[in-house]
């Protein structure tokens, strides 16, 4: 007898081997580059040359590479927080306005506490207020979303644009420097971050957070109750977990880790504070800890790799006078191709061939 | 007094300009919104619309073009085929391939964004640093479309005659969203997938297919706000930084307006009105900076309300974000 | 003529699912105007052979005839087409829309939505058949047994004059179980076709024109309600005794170490779930509880092991050497630490209890994860844990890394049931324990049960099967509605005299 069975079935596949997977998400990046070539082609460039402007441009000398480990820093800081919040399935994507959190509370004792503390001392209570300032501000949807369940996605996006508007006040208002400049003065020396081998030591600070994310979420009781929320909400309650409270906590460790960044950034690379210090890292560092898998080190490759775009485009620009957006536009493509390819990671296409089969309930 | 009113009525009028390009953004995800999918490109299609749409009339100007409603018509043709693609995108990726929606719609504002800068940056490079639109042209894009003894009616005359083509398009669209969304049984089939997937599966509704329509066609009227910011306000000139942040901003309002239509108008024109109160409003002890903060912060207390009041009517899709997939019971 | 001409007519009728028949060559037929009951235990597989009618599956063998004529039924489109309609025990209904927007769902394409004449259609079908629900109103206003109004509405409005009804009395008050009875008799007189799956005695004998019996997959037979007794009936359903040789010894001296006085418990919905729950369990004894599904059951589990609200009532633990205490009001931390036990196998296994996606290890985390002191898990004696019971278990799996949504059935039970034995709890207690298992696998887990017994725990099993109930345990508890509709002597008891008890109570409140 003929059945009616669709000519492609999905199903789901757990399992693949290691090499496979590998396969599929190097391939996927392959297929980006090429796509990014066609635009390439499109506007009129050399794509290998491109490439290997991009490449040279980031990676070719020493002040390159410094650069581009500028710009990766912050992306990975911001993954590794993100990192628990994800794992428990808690979509905070508020991480940009947390930086700016963060920031904010460090430029404070930046700009009025410098030569009231001795500069080491500083510059820890900068770090330790950016911490505090970002934890608070992820723990206000985290609140809500615990008692009353709203929607944390929504709430934490509305708060990004919140105190990115409380710095353009600050900018424009109380700690104005020059009347009508719109500019926050430049930090004292003694709160900006020191150099080591050349980049402010915010790297030294990121790298010592991947060791810390790592061992958190695999090695604690805390990462554990996050995983086994992630997993089943029902089962955490079951094994006596109280998950309103994980979530709290969790979320704010995860803006305190922002809030670090944020301090990062305002006192290593800025030296003050602007409304564009988060500058995006929030929204592009979701990205990089959703293609990590949440893995504290493969954080440490696709943040790299992504920096090496960026850096390397703006070397684009000022050799083939290609703009600069052109490092987004491939940032894009590389982002869908690796978000698409999990796809075939986690289903099975199955081809209408023989007889069909149904599972049982 | 007299003055008062002639503030307020100036102050309703530039309310309307700001809040025209936000209900294209807003009107576009409330219908992809309505099917389920949260896409949070819409910044980055916005950005398309916008440079796209720009693009369409510069070209189509120098090309010999002098029709303004031709002109009109293209710009509103490219944006719209801008953020379809760029939605098309999108929906590929988290109906067909089922790829986390809140991750996705970000790759697709870092994209967007890119495409929309590098498009308004390249023809100002190979265009010789100035891309501009006759003043004529301009005109169809900016001037009412009403003839002008309507217009100078006293007191309601400005505030209902005298806005752009576009307010009073956007205003047709959401009626018509309104009605496709509440009178049609296309309608109600959409809303049936946004609420609860397995259901509209069950009776027989094609998921997919909704889901791709909704999202493609709310992504390319998303893109014509981009289009009217920068034809309008921004005065036929591409210019990113006013453009950025009024994809989030329509974000925000379409959870403002509770996923309606017909409230989406005035929550347009109230979102307006916050955008430039500075320029015309003083209120002692609120710094103006900060003015443009209450957007978001009306929004939040909106979010926080409705979830506490637990209002069955006033909340999100019950399927917003997630993906869908038969087998998964 | 009419009589003559079948509205439906199953030939042979077989369903697997891989090694399982589910189906095993069943007959089956149906006239207009009638009521037929299609009775069997849980899992004889009453639902998979009506599903075959609805389009959801399709049947390996056999062949299915409507009004005479063979058909093939291979969506549920097919089966409108053919005018059946079955209403499922699990609703799929949209909560933000009306009745009526529900029940036009997907019927035509495009057009205007005409609300007032599909309001009018669906009050005409409500008025003629008796329904009492609003068209205008929202399914989230609405109490379970109007959505299951609606979900009727929703068939005939589709032109359906064969109706088949999963379990349709399981959400219901009595009350509401009598409205729909009447509503389905005047669709009797209609000229409707209706079946009914159930496991109920009393619904039977009130409702149906004949029975069909399933058992295991298996025909058993189709009798004329007139011409039956629930007795008769009992005896189709759960078929001879079969001697299954499950040791049983007996421990030296029980001592009392749960004893549940008045307990009453409601659900969020104020629905009282467990109803004046009253008996003690033995160390050293196994305690079976028999009782249809849903018949407070995982309630009774839950609200021992704090993870249910108790309304009122005491639930009193006495373990080794002390003074008994009470449990309600604890967190299920607190009781686990007391000794309180629990192995719940929920119909997806994996709900509530263990993490998919990770490993043995993992798993056995979840009862010790708090223990220590410091920030880290301990994961050693946890990994000590899963290698003993990989082993003396026998659990397939490459590795204790191996995450358990991966595993078969058995293994993960085995895995839910050995973390919680090691324990060392002194009340144990299980639900489904050996679900979906196979023979080898089933007695596995009887020995351990068993052994625990010897060892002086107190052992609560909750199973389906009567065989294994009569002689695993040392006494069995049945459940009928929430209330202890019984407590017997498993050595003496007869399947008969459970079985009566399993749907006693809720006879009586039919008379």
């Amino acid at each position: 007898m003929e059945t009616k069975v669709p000519l492609i079935r999905l199903a789901k596949r757990e399992g693949m081997e290691t090499w496979k997977v590998w396969c599929i998400r190097v391939g996927s990046i392959l297929l980006a580059l090429l796509l990014g070539a066609l635009v390439m082609v499109l506007v009129g460039v050399n794509p290998i040359g491109a490439y290997g402007t991009i490449l040279s441009g980031a990676l070719g000398k020493k002040t390159a590479i410094r650069q581009t480990v500028k710009i990766a820093v912050p992306l990975l800081g911001c993954a590794l927080a993100i990192a628990p919040c994800f794992k428990m399935r808690f979509w905070n994507i508020g991480a940009e306005g947390q930086i700016t959190a963060g920031a904010i509370a460090a430029s404070y004792f930046a700009l009025f506490w410098v030569g009231r503390l001795p500069g080491p001392v500083l510059l820890v209570v900068m770090g330790l207020a950016g911490a505090a300032a970002g934890g608070l501000w992820a723990l206000i949807p985290a609140f809500f979303k615990a008692k009353w369940n709203t929607n944390e996605t929504l709430f934490t996006l509305m708060m990004n644009y919140i105190i990115i508007g409380v710095v353009r006040w600050l900018q424009g208002g109380p700690w104005e420097g020059r009347p009508g400049s719109q500019i926050i003065p430049q930090f004292d020396g003694a709160a900006c971050l020191p150099r080591v081998l050349g980049v402010h030591c915010g790297w030294i600070i990121v790298l010592v957070l991947v060791v810390f994310m790592h061992v958190y979420m695999r090695y604690t009781k805390h990462g554990y109750e996050i995983a086994v929320i992630g997993d089943s909400v029902n089962t955490a309650r079951y094994a006596g977990m109280n998950v309103g409270h994980i979530m709290m906590r969790t979320m704010f460790l995860s803006g305190a880790i922002s809030g670090i960044v944020g301090f990062i950034v305002a006192s290593g690379a800025n030296n003050t504070l602007y409304d564009g210090v988060a500058g995006g890292v929030g929204f592009t560092s979701i990205t990089v800890a959703w293609l990590s898998q949440l893995n504290a080190f493969a954080m440490v490759v696709i943040s790299m790799l992504l920096a090496v775009l960026e850096k390397g485009a703006e070397t684009l620009q000022t050799r083939l006078a290609v703009p600069t957006s052109i490092s987004d536009i491939i940032t894009g493509i590389l982002l869908f191709c690796m978000l698409g390819c999990e796809f075939f990671i986690n289903y099975r296409l199955i081809l209408r061939k023989g007889g069909h089969k149904e599972v049982a309930k | 007094m007299s003055g008062f009113v002639t503030l307020l009525i100036a102050l309703v009028a530039a309310a309307i300009t700001y809040g025209t390009p936000l209900l294209f953004g807003t009107l576009g995800e409330v219908l992809t919104e309505k099917s389920g999918n949260l896409n949070l490109g819409v910044e980055g299609i916005m950005f398309m619309g916008g440079a796209m749409g720009l693009g369409g009339v510069f070209y189509y100007e120098k090309g010999g073009g002098a029709n303004g409603f031709a002109a009109v018509a293209i710009a509103i043709l490219c944006a719209f085929l801008a953020g379809a693609l760029a939605s098309l995108i999108f929906s590929f990726l988290t109906t067909t391939l089922r790829a986390n929606q809140n991750v996705t719609g970000l790759a697709l504002s870092i994209f967007g964004t890119g495409i929309g800068q590098f498009i308004g940056e390249y023809m100002r490079v190979s265009e010789g640093g100035y891309i501009s639109i006759s003043n004529r042209l301009a005109g169809y894009f900016q001037n009412a479309p009403f003839p002008a003894f309507l217009q100078k009616i006293p007191l309601v005359g400005g505030i209902l005659f005298g806005n752009s083509l576009f307010f009073y398009l956007a205003v047709l669209l959401a009626v018509a969203l309104f009605w496709y969304l509440n009178k049609t049984r296309s309608g109600l089939y959409l809303r049936a997938v946004g609420e609860s997937p397995a259901t509209a599966d069950a009776a027989g509704i094609n998921v997919t297919r909704y889901k791709y329509l909704a999202t493609v066609i709310g992504g390319g009227i998303s893109a014509i706000g981009g289009m009217v910011y920068i034809m309008t306000i921004a005065g036929c000139v591409w210019n990113h930084e006013g453009l950025s942040g009024e994809g989030w901003l329509a974000v925000a309002l379409v959870i403002f307006c509770m996923w309606r239509p017909l409230s989406a108008i005035w929550g347009s024109v109230l979102f307006g009105a916050l955008m430039i109160l500075y320029l015309r409003l003083v209120i002692p002890f609120i710094p103006t900076q900060l003015y443009k903060i209450l957007p978001y912060v009306v929004t939040v207390v909106v979010l926080i309300v409705s979830s506490m009041r637990n209002n069955k009517e006033k909340q999100p899709p019950a399927s917003l974000g997630l993906s869908y997939f038969r087998e998964d019971r | 003529m009419e009589k003559t001409v079948c509205a439906i007519e199953l030939k042979g009728i077989t369903k697997r699912f891989g090694e399982v028949v589910a189906n095993d060559g069943i007959n089956l037929q149906l006239h207009r105007g009638e009521i037929l009951s299609l009775l069997g235990e849980n899992g004889s597989g009453k639902t998979t052979l009506m599903n075959m009618l609805a389009g959801i599956y399709f049947p390996d063998e056999g062949q299915i005839y409507v009004g005479g004529k063979p058909v093939s039924i291979r969506s549920p489109k097919d089966a409108y087409a053919n005018g059946i309609g079955m209403i499922h025990q699990h609703y799929k209904l949209v909560d933000v829309f009306t009745a009526t927007e529900n029940i036009v769902l997907g019927l035509e394409e495009g057009g205007k939505l005409d609300r007032k004449a599909a309001n009018e259609k669906v009050r005409a079908i409500c008025e003629r058949y008796g329904f009492d629900i609003d068209p205008a109103q929202k399914i989230y206003d609405m109490s379970v047994s109007q959505k299951q109004t609606v979900e009727i509405v929703k068939v005939l409005y589709r032109g359906a004059d064969i109706l088949i009804l999963d379990e349709p009395t399981a959400v219901l008050t009595p009350q509401e179980t009598n409205k729909l009875f009447a509503v389905l008799r005047s669709m009797r007189a209609d000229g409707k076709a209706i079946v009914i799956i159930t496991h109920k005695l009393h619904e039977v004998m009130a409702l149906s024109d004949k029975v069909t019996v399933l058992r295991k997959g298996k025909y058993i037979g189709t009798v004329a309600t007139s011409q039956t007794t629930p007795q008769a009936l009992t005896d189709m359903m759960v078929g001879r005794s079969v001697t299954l040789d499950i040791g049983r010894p007996r421990y030296g001296n029980p001592v009392k170490r749960l004893e549940l006085r008045d307990v009453t418990c409601h659900d969020g919905e104020g629905v009282k779930r467990l109803d004046g729950v009253s008996f003690t369990a033995m160390g050293g004894e196994i305690l079976g509880i028999a009782g249809i599904a849903g018949s407070g059951q995982r309630e009774l589990l839950e609200a021992v092991a704090g993870l249910y609200p108790v309304s009122s009532g005491e639930i009193l633990y006495s373990p080794e050497g002390r003074e008994p205490s009470s449990l309600v009001g604890k967190t299920p931390m607190q009781i686990k630490r007391a000794g309180v036990a629990m192995a719940f196998v929920p119909e997806d296994r994996l709900g509530m209890g263990l993490v998919g996606s990770m490993g043995m290890t993992g798993n056995m985390m979840l009862r010790s994860w708090r223990k220590g002191k410091g920030a880290f898990v301990n994961r050693k004696d946890p990994n000590e844990l899963a290698l003993q019971i990989w082993k003396e278990l026998e659990v397939v799996t490459p590795s204790t890394e191996f995450p358990v949504r991966r595993m078969s059935g058995g293994n993960v039970q085995k895995v839910l049931v050995g973390r919680e034995i090691a324990s060392a709890p002194s009340v144990l207690m299980t639900a489904y324990a050996v679900r979906g298992l196979d023979i080898n696998t089933s007695y596995t887990i009887y020995n351990l049960l068993t052994e625990q017994k010897m060892k002086g725990v107190a052992v609560i099993y909750v199973g389906e099967d009567l065989d294994v109930l009569l002689e695993l345990c040392d006494r069995i508890l049945v459940l009928c509605g929430g209330r202890v509709s019984g407590i017997v002597d498993a050595r003496t008891a007869t399947k008969d005299q459970i079985g009566l008890l399993m749907t006693r109570l809720g006879g009586k409140e039919e008379a």
